[in-house]
């Protein structure tokens, strides 16, 4: 089974034998690709019940929990890596969320879609509707993602809490694209973080 | 190992002892009723242990000797199901200070021969775990592959991984708590009440003439069957329907089908179960604290059992043992470093749904241990 391209990337940046948080671990695609070929101690955090139960059936360690709650229980740098992919923008408070996941992680891996990639825009300008695309493919009314964002507001958002930038990842059409120009022609980014 | 008398159905087993209990009494002997299923395979590696909850018994998959009544929990366990007998060797041990086999107050005390009655040591879940460790050195099972229970059985299968970390390679908590709240206890409370309160309660010595304190025995358990079932659960069964009459009858006959439903409850119960026991047993659960010998942090509870699988799982329309207490146990968990999963399935039925149709559970708790016998 092939990982979606953002996972890909995380687990070819994972430090072999590491400590990872999945929060939002969906089905546990990452973490079972982690345990089994990187060797690494996952751990992961869903919503979703049914999604929590197909990853308990691969002998996962997943906890129903809500990312907005449930990461304060959690001790401080008890991870190497909290890892949070596609769920920042469906988070109430993703401020917070990113606080806690540097608190429990030594680094983080943050992955999103940009919301002023050049089709979104495209849609905006021309229909004067939200965008319904194949990343974001739900109408606005029924959509997860409440806190859409755009890679300058994530990076604005860095450079404000001063964290560092460890690696960063655009991709387009599941390939990777440049950084140069990636707020405009990147759908997904992906950005390993630390304090 | 088909003729080996220590396994197979219905097994009756007096021990020598001494069992150390918390209330500082050497207890002995040890008497226990119990039932393996399966085959301990060559390495050892395939036992687990099932723990009942307050008014279980050792029948968890097989039909009552004497009421033919089939096993308490086959929906999870035999052939074909999560805890087979095909891949597994199952024990279940009734518990200490139940009057189903295992010493308890209606057991004869062999100084005296007569019932102990309120002679028994006053027990906890602990001097329950330590006498199954006590049964499984006899039949050598020294680790389990997994300790299942759910409610009171819960409280045992967190109290395992306390006690003796490195024997349980696996931990599956249902329906439980890390201890009992103020509200557990007052309806624990208000049983006892109604047990000790029933003139033929007698202090306890009612066994010589056959007159037990039934009234008593049968409001605690109505009462306690309340907190089994949840409020829809019993909107949608019973509602306010009358029983067997078009019209109230402005008495204080059963009107409500829930009355006549409760009576029943308590009356067939009191044909099955000792009232002493009732009150050891519950006593036993009220002084369940995990927390308290750790300075009240549950974490260093877990300390030790950082190599230990957990899967805790609760329902959500339990309030005897709501969700939060499970997810009290889950961060604790954590805050250790142990390997936990939890989830909260849904359910109409209250407390009592980790014993009914959930097949969310059977998945769940099939993929938790076939993990574990893949990574084991």
């Amino acid at each position: 089974m092939t990982l979606r391209p953002d996972l890909q990337i995380i687990a070819d940046n994972v430090t072999p034998g590491s400590r990872v948080l999945d929060v939002g671990c969906g089905d546990g695609a990452l973490m079972a690709e982690l345990r089994d070929k990187h060797h690494v101690d996952a751990r992961g955090m869903e919503l979703d019940r049914g999604n929590v139960a197909t990853a308990m059936a691969r002998g996962l360690s997943v906890i129903q929990g809500d990312a907005d709650i449930d990461l304060a229980e959690y001790p401080d740098q008890s991870f190497d890596y909290a890892i949070l992919s596609q769920t920042l923008q469906t988070t109430r408070r993703p401020d917070l969320v990113l606080d806690q996941l540097l608190r429990i992680g030594r680094r983080a891996f943050v992955s999103f879609p940009n919301f002023a990639h050049w089709h979104v825009r495209w849609s905006l300008l021309w229909n004067g509707r939200m965008p319904v695309t194949r990343l974001l493919p739900v109408q606005w009314y029924e959509t997860p993602n409440i806190h859409h964002l755009t890679i300058n507001d994530f990076r604005d958002f860095v450079k404000a809490r001063g964290l560092t930038v460890e690696g960063q990842w655009f991709l387009a059409g599941d390939k990777l694209t440049s950084v140069s120009a990636a707020n405009f022609r990147a759908e997904h980014a992906v950005f390993l973080l630390r304090r | 190992m088909e003729t080996d008398q220590r396994f197979g159905l219905n097994r009756h087993l007096t021990l020598p002892g001494p069992l150390l209990l918390d209330a500082g009494v050497a207890f002995a002997p040890v008497e226990f009723a119990y039932e393996t299923y399966g085959t301990l395979n060559a390495d050892r590696s395939n036992a687990i242990l099932i723990c009942h909850a307050l008014t279980g018994d050792h029948h968890v998959a097989s039909d009552h000797p004497i009421t033919g009544k089939s096993g308490w929990w086959t929906r999870l366990v035999g052939e074909g199901k999560p805890v087979d007998p095909a891949r597994h060797f199952i024990v279940c041990v009734n518990v200490l200070g139940s009057c189903l086999g295992s010493s308890g107050p209606s057991s004869i005390d062999p100084a005296t021969g007569k019932p102990y009655g309120m002679s028994f040591p006053v027990i906890t879940i602990a001097d329950m775990v330590r006498a199954q460790a006590m049964l499984l050195d006899h039949l050598g099972v020294g680790a389990l592959q997994a300790v299942i229970g759910g409610s009171m059985g819960g409280m045992q299968v967190l109290s395992w991984t306390i006690l003796y970390p490195e024997r349980v390679r696996s931990a599956i908590a249902i329906a439980t708590t890390a201890r009992h709240s103020a509200q557990n206890i007052a309806f624990h409370e208000v049983g006892r009440q109604a047990i000790m309160g029933d003139p033929n309660w007698r202090g306890g010595d009612y066994y010589a003439d056959n007159n037990p304190p039934a009234a008593g025995l049968a409001v605690a358990r109505m009462a306690a069957h309340i907190t089994y079932l949840s409020e829809a659960g019993l909107t949608e069964k019973f509602g306010r329907k009358l029983q067997g009459r078009d019209a109230k009858s402005f008495g204080f006959d059963a009107d409500f089908q829930i009355e006549s439903y409760l009576r029943h409850q308590g009356i067939s119960f009191t044909d099955r179960f000792d009232a002493n026991s009732y009150l050891y047993i519950t006593r036993a659960m009220d002084y369940f604290d995990l927390a308290e010998p750790f300075e009240g942090v549950l974490a260093k509870a877990f300390a030790g059992a950082k190599n230990t699988r957990f899967c805790v799982i609760s329902f959500d329309t339990d309030w005897l043992y709501p969700t939060a207490e499970s997810r009290h146990i889950v961060h604790a968990l954590n805050a250790a470093g142990a390997p936990v999963s939890f989830v909260e399935l849904s359910s109409p039925f209250g407390h009592d749904a980790f014993l009914l149709d959930v097949p969310e559970q059977n998945s769940i708790v099939d993929g938790f241990i076939r993990a574990g016998e893949g990574r084991a």
